[in-house]
């Protein structure tokens, strides 16, 4: 069952960056002055996406 | 542009030193829950405790999780290592001290510890001799304890009879998992070696950029500071001054510097395959859990009124959700180092699996050496990938260590920041 749950983990934590990374695309597109900014913004809230995924992996694997 | 590079140099080596303990607090990393001790057993190979991909039966997992491990010696090839000191502390016996040369690759044992796998074990028998004894090969069996948890168990022969080995030591003794030992393992280990390699490379280079910064006073950079220069203008201006505010950011510039740096270092060492580095520092939960809890000490001791006040009674709602929101909210405060911890661990690890499944390919597709012309293709076909992964594992290591410096920020940013009361709360 682990590896299952970690799959799952990984799929959820794919859609969500990918919704930010679309997002922050078309942010850019419509606003390419302020494309520093979104960037290490969308990094920073990829991170913290990833991060609720890893936790789910962790356990999965291990647990 | 000014840049405490003496804190920074001060801090890099208490992280390096932290970082000392983390051998007694290593993973234990054997999860080879294939049942491989029979033709282990069976061989009466040399290298037995070395390489099990040169033993008949390939174990992808088992080799992956042991070339991620931390170790007390540097593997180059078979049968060729690099020493490293070790220190070692049972409570009934004291000190034993030397490098693992002595171990002999675990063929002698040295007051009842033996080298398994490139780790430090100790035979728990009170009756196995001390001093320098030859012994035999080291059997590894899956036993099942009584709630029905596979666990690897080592067994050391010697003189006809077989002793059990006591699993490599964590800082708790065994009391959180793990099961008790008898031995503590201060050594320098790999990983303890290249903390320090990486806290050096630091402090030369940015005494030398320093020194650049007083002799170019008002002048443009020159040498390696100019390298440099890049670096500490965008943790300036991009991570620290957004997220901790302009009032406060000099005072935790060093800090969130040293974080950034110091795991740039350890991350892009444990890229390089070879001696220096093959390291996995920042891919054990030891080393991510000591810089986490430094984030956790600075973020808290720095906490105004108004980041306290947000935790126990947050203002501006109403009085039954305060209830419910205070317990999430000091929980808040211990899941967000957790999370620096584990997400620079598993970002680091899985890479670091992946290139050796990749490079495992080839003894899976060569049937460890029996077929050539599988292992000749399962070279071109893993070589090509792992230069993909090891360019992305590039973007990695650096992307983790901003990601792991900008989130301390944040964490800092929240606590110094004060609120004023009549504007709406970003929470």
């Amino acid at each position: 069952m682990g590896p299952i749950g970690a799959g799952l983990a990984a799929l959820g934590a794919g859609i969500g960056i990918g919704l930010i990374g679309s997002k922050a695309m078309e942010a850019i597109a419509r606003q390419p002055e302020a494309a520093g900014d979104i960037r290490s913004n969308m990094i920073l809230v990829a991170a913290l996406v990833e991060g609720a995924a890893l936790f789910a992996i962790v356990v999965g694997l291990l647990g | 542009m000014k840049v405490d590079i003496k804190k920074f140099c001060i801090l890099t080596l208490a992280l390096a030193l932290t970082g000392f303990m983390s051998p007694a607090f290593a993973q234990h990393d054997d999860h080879g829950h294939d049942d491989h001790a029979g033709h282990e057993h069976a061989e009466g190979h040399e290298e037995h405790n070395q390489n099990e991909e040169h033993g008949e039966g390939y174990d992808p997992v088992a080799t992956v999780m042991h070339h991620i491990a931390d170790a007390n010696e540097f593997h180059i090839w078979k049968g060729v290592h690099i020493p490293l000191p070790v220190f070692l502390y049972a409570p009934d016996h004291g000190w034993t001290t030397g490098t693992s040369a002595m171990f002999e690759h675990g063929h002698t044992a040295v007051d009842g510890y033996v080298l398994n796998h490139g780790r430090i074990n100790r035979v728990a028998d009170a009756s196995f001799p001390k001093g320098e004894v030859h012994v035999g090969h080291i059997d590894h069996k899956v036993e099942t304890d009584e709630a029905g948890k596979e666990k690897d168990v080592y067994y050391v022969s010697y003189e006809n009879e077989s002793y059990k080995l006591d699993a490599p030591s964590t800082l708790d003794g065994g009391m959180m998992g793990g099961g008790i030992t008898s031995f503590y393992d201060f050594s320098i280990t790999k990983n303890v070696f290249t903390m320090f390699l990486a806290a050096l490379l630091l402090i030369f280079i940015f005494n030398a950029v320093a020194r650049g910064y007083k002799k170019n006073e008002g002048k443009a950079p020159s040498g390696i500071q100019s390298f440099f220069e890049v670096f500490f203008v965008f943790m300036r201006d991009e991570v620290t001054k957004p997220m901790i505010g302009e009032k406060h950011y000099e005072r935790f510039q060093p800090f969130v510097m040293t974080l950034f740096f110091f795991i740039l270092f350890c991350n892009l060492l444990g890229l390089v395959p070879f001696f220096p580095g093959s390291a996995n520092v920042t891919g054990n939960i030891a080393v991510t859990l000591v810089l986490a809890v430094f984030t956790f000490i600075v973020v808290n001791l720095n906490g105004k009124k108004d980041y306290w006040q947000h935790i126990f009674w947050m203002p501006g709602i109403p009085g039954w959700v305060k209830i419910i929101l205070t317990p999430v909210e000091i929980l808040g405060l211990f899941i967000r180092p957790f999370s620096l911890m584990i997400r620079l661990f598993a970002n680091i690890s899985a890479g670091h699996i992946i290139i050796l499944s990749l490079i495992g390919l080839i003894f899976l597709f060569g049937d460890n050496g029996a077929n050539t012309g599988g292992a000749a293709a399962g070279a071109v076909v893993g070589g090509l990938f792992t230069a993909f992964m090891n360019l992305i594992e590039l973007l990695v290591a650096a992307l983790q260590a901003f990601v792991f410096a900008i989130l301390s920020a944040s964490y800092i940013g929240a606590a110094v920041e004060e609120h004023h009361h009549d504007e709406a709360h970003a929470h």
